[in-house]
């Protein structure tokens, strides 16, 4: 057996100094690949609790509380007859019932000493469009259910003021609340009370602004991008296009909310908070983003596809518009879908240009003044009332649903019609 | 109403509804008639081509509908022109019409007075405004009524004329040898290049609004006290020379605080980090299902960040604080804003690290690890380092992005200024001051409404460098590594 010589250099790797310093290396090494693990999954589940939040509370917002009140219809309006109530006159003889004056009778009658405002604004309203639907109605003795008031509405679904839960607790007690679907959400307009309020209004309000973005922003986008792909010459002039469209990708979107300010409304005087203003003003903000898509994507056709255009004698404007053009059209939709997505969440700059207006009714024309999705979620989120707290969520998972809706499709064209060359 | 554009209301404003209607349908009628102009040069090219099928080859120059557009472009490019004009010129000339009138002369001499019953006068005229308030203006309304209508009606017979004219001309002009193909493509041309122009024209038209109103601004204020004044309590009146509560040092410090420092903390540790771990450990079923989700980050809307932080994140904050000890936690404290705003950031980071790791040579990850390093060894000492600059400039980049960001800090930061570096203290940025600022129902000459440009401007600067500086940086690095 030889003399063992100790090597002093760090090189036996059996040792247990080096042991040891691998064990740390590797300790080191898990730390670090724990940590990596630690920022995506802290990353995924801020996502997942935001969008459990918003849906735990958004749900609600899509549902009422309603009340069952009684009409003894022939009493209460003296036999009218079902031919009173349709026809050509109905507006008329329905106005002369005085339906707000019945409701309160009824409620009055049947829930006495539960205080005054048990239903929302719009009960009256809903009883009218009611005995509109079926005339039938107002021949016999009824059980309708209306919408309750919004105080009332929030203590059912959860925990109210002491003074409303007392009443729900009273009107259990009867039988007389139950849960429905509320249409209103879906199909109203902006009001004080939360209980009448619809977000129609503000989704006219986005889809009329986001034609006009896109009517403006793609055009002259996909043309940028051809000119800046296909013809631009190497100058000064082509070098500030491109600093500029990469300044402007990068601008705060407020920027371009105070240069609609500024110049859409004081200089060129359109209508304050229109969708023609809001939708110019975010076509600025969206045309950047499509030309840098448009430009990648046309980058990506290969040059033998003009070379061959161009043998068989096609002019540079038709290898353009008739061979790359269309084989680019994938990705520049896929990227003005993405950019159209971010325009539609956008807020600020609709605030600059006066969006933030109480808009009781849908907007009609594009110089009508109207809000949009999120800066009616803004506005909500601003109101003291806690009624207002799940229509903003509700209002919130409607928005996302067409954000990741567009998101979606912006993937799937690019997977179904993409080429790679 | 006193809104901001009490004084000036030429074009769409009084156009509303009556006239824009009348615009929209001139604008279809003129399109229409391109359109039959396009049927009817094309069909007259095809009857060359018929011709020429018996005679010599070659002797129609340009395909049908070449001609086609050719007449389409002459009719409708001119009228289209002439309509855009029209609308900017037709207010003036409209007021003229009504001042020439003898009635015209009871008018008032002062200037502003003047201007509110005329306004006023072309309000009802137009049928926005039902009753007049003052007097004189319900004189005026059969003239503007009579004026409106006169340069209407000789507005649409010229742009009517003007596309007949065109169209005729370039019917005549129409001829087997006729060059429309070169003709019409030097008009695409021309209309990709004046498609680039609008992104110069856009950075052109921010930069003089910004500057134009803050200079109005700094003649009022000046500049000194807003640039180094550490009191922000703006005053609607101004007196020049006093302390008006324009010192913008607390606003440039919470924007700093909560978008340079508090979201950076979270994002570019998370969103290096993510980067780090989804590039080099995770498998590729890891790596394609993780990737969207954290890009769905990037894509919630602001808004709804803005509301997550100020409803519950604020007020766990808070609570936090309490049980720490801090009394004067604020419900709206910067750093909800800050945190939320760097949970927005964490993709933008990741994207950009994911970039310019993915950029480093493979031969130098290779070598180390060759070399004996564990993975984690590499990237520290080997990828990061080579990695840098890029990984800085995508810093800057969101740097840039969460000091413009507007909703967040609006929703869940304060309005109160605060010079303090106590995170659970409230705070308020550039962008939240801008909204508040222009909020309310000030004319647009006011103070108030210059202030938000001038901080407007500061805010454009600031993200104009730090964009301009990350794009170079980014720019070279990748050059280094080709």
């Amino acid at each position: 057996m030889n003399k063992a010589v100790i090597d002093p250099t760090p090189t036996d790797w059996n040792g247990h100094i080096m042991q040891k310093r691998i064990a740390s290396r590797y300790a080191a090494e898990r730390r670090f690949k724990a940590m990596g693990f630690m920022a995506v999954a802290l990353s995924t589940l801020f996502l997942a609790f935001l969008l459990f939040t918003m849906l735990g509370q958004g749900l609600r917002g899509f549902q009422r509380t309603e009340i069952a009140v009684e009409f003894d219809f022939p009493a209460l309006t003296s036999g009218a007859t079902a031919a009173s109530v349709t026809g050509p006159n109905a507006d008329a003889a329905l106005n002369s019932m005085d339906i707000p004056g019945l409701v309160e009778l009824a409620v009055g009658q049947q829930y006495a000493g539960l205080g005054d405002s048990l239903l929302t604004s719009a009960a009256a309203a809903n009883v009218r469009q009611m005995l509109i639907d079926n005339p039938e109605l107002v021949t016999s003795k009824q059980t309708l259910w209306l919408p309750a008031d919004s105080r009332l509405d929030v203590a059912f679904k959860r925990k109210g003021e002491p003074a409303a839960e007392k009443t729900v607790a009273a009107l259990s007690e009867k039988d007389a609340l139950r849960t429905g679907f509320n249409w209103t959400f879906l199909t109203g307009a902006d009001a004080t009370d939360p209980s009448a309020v619809g977000i129609w209004a503000a989704f006219k309000g986005s889809l009329m602004t986001m034609a006009i973005t896109l009517l403006l922003a793609f055009p002259v986008g996909v043309l940028a991008a051809l000119y800046l792909e296909e013809y631009a010459p190497k100058n000064r002039l082509t070098d500030m296009i491109e600093v500029s469209i990469n300044n402007l990708a990068a601008v705060p979107s407020i920027i371009f909310g105070l240069l609609g300010l500024a110049v859409f409304l004081t200089i060129f005087g359109m209508p304050r908070s229109s969708a023609l203003v809001g939708g110019l003003t975010l076509a600025l903000m969206t045309m950047p983003v499509i030309v840098i898509a448009g430009r990648n994507a046309v980058k990506s056709v290969p040059p033998s596809i003009r070379e061959a255009a161009l043998g068989i004698g096609a002019s540079p404007v038709q290898v353009v518009f008739h061979h790359v053009l269309p084989l680019a059209l994938p990705g520049i939709l896929t990227g003005t879908i993405i950019g159209m997505a971010r325009a539609l969440g956008e807020t600020a700059p609709l605030l600059m240009i006066g969006m933030r207006a109480f808009i009781p009714a849908a907007p009609e024309g594009f110089t009508d003044a109207a809000t949009a999705l999120p800066v009616q979620i803004y506005l909500w989120s601003d109101e003291v009332n806690q009624g207002f707290v799940e229509k903003t969520s509700a209002a919130i998972i409607v928005l996302l649903i067409f954000l990741l809706g567009m998101n979606a499709l912006a993937i799937y064209l690019r997977n179904r019609f993409e080429t790679r060359w | 109403m006193g809104s901001v554009f009490s004084g000036i209301r030429p074009i769409l404003v009084q156009g509303g509804n009556v006239k824009f209607m009348t615009g929209t349908a001139l604008l279809f009628l003129v399109l229409g008639l391109g359109l039959i102009g396009w049927i009817v040069g094309r069909a007259r090219a095809s009857g060359f081509v018929r011709k020429a099928k018996g005679g010599p080859r070659g002797t129609v120059n340009s395909l049908p509908y070449y001609h086609g557009w050719f007449v389409a472009i002459c009719a409708v490019v001119p009228a289209l022109l002439f309509m855009v004009i029209w609308q900017s010129l037709s207010p003036s000339l409209v007021t003229n019409m009504v001042l020439s009138a003898p009635i015209a002369a009871e008018l008032p001499q002062d200037t502003f007075a003047r201007a509110a019953i005329l306004s006023e006068a072309r309000a009802i005229a137009q049928g926005f405004q039902a009753t007049a308030f003052q007097d004189m203006s319900d004189k005026l309304v059969p003239l503007y009524k009579g004026a409106l209508s006169y340069y209407k009606w000789l507005g649409v017979a010229a742009t009517l004329l003007l596309l007949f004219a065109g169209g005729a001309f370039a019917f005549t002009r129409l001829k087997p040898d006729f060059r429309a193909r070169g003709k019409v493509e030097r008009v695409i041309m021309f209309g990709l290049l004046v498609a680039s122009l609008i992104a110069i024209i856009t950075t052109l038209g921010i930069f003089a609004s910004l500057i134009f109103e803050s200079w109005r601004f700094f003649s009022m204020v000046s500049p000194f006290e807003f640039l180094f004044g550490t009191d922000w309590n703006p005053k609607s009146v101004v007196t020049p020379g006093a302390d008006n509560g324009y010192g913008a040092i607390p606003l440039f410090w919470g924007t700093i605080f909560i978008g340079a420092i508090i979201a950076m903390v979270v994002a570019i540790p998370l969103g290096l980090m993510s980067a780090i771990f989804l590039t080099q450990y995770a498998s590729s079923t890891v790596r394609k299902w993780m990737k969207p989700i954290l890009e769905i980050l990037a894509g919630v809307p602001t808004v709804v960040y803005g509301y997550f932080a100020a409803l519950t994140v604020a007020p766990a904050v808070r609570d936090f604080a309490v049980m720490l000890g801090v009394s004067n936690a604020a419900s709206d404290n910067a750093l909800a804003a800050g945190i939320v705003m760097g949970v927005m950031i964490i993709p933008l980071v990741s994207s950009m690290s994911d970039d310019s790791i993915a950029a480093v040579p493979n031969a130098m990850r290779d070598g180390s690890l060759a070399m004996g390093a564990t993975k984690s060894e590499t990237i520290k000492q080997v990828l990061l380092p080579a990695a840098l600059p890029g990984v800085v400039g995508g810093i800057l980049l969101a740097v840039s992005r969460a000091i413009g960001e507007t909703m967040i800090v609006v929703m869940a930061a304060g309005y109160t200024a605060n010079l303090t570096a106590n995170p659970f203290d409230t705070i308020t940025t550039i962008t939240v001051q801008i909204v508040a600022l222009l909020t309310g129902d000030q004319d647009f000459g006011s103070p108030h409404t210059l202030a938000a440009f001038a901080l407007g401007l500061a805010l454009f600067i600031t993200t104009f460098f730090l964009n301009y500086v990350a794009l170079r940086v980014v720019k070279k690095y990748r050059e280094a590594y080709e």
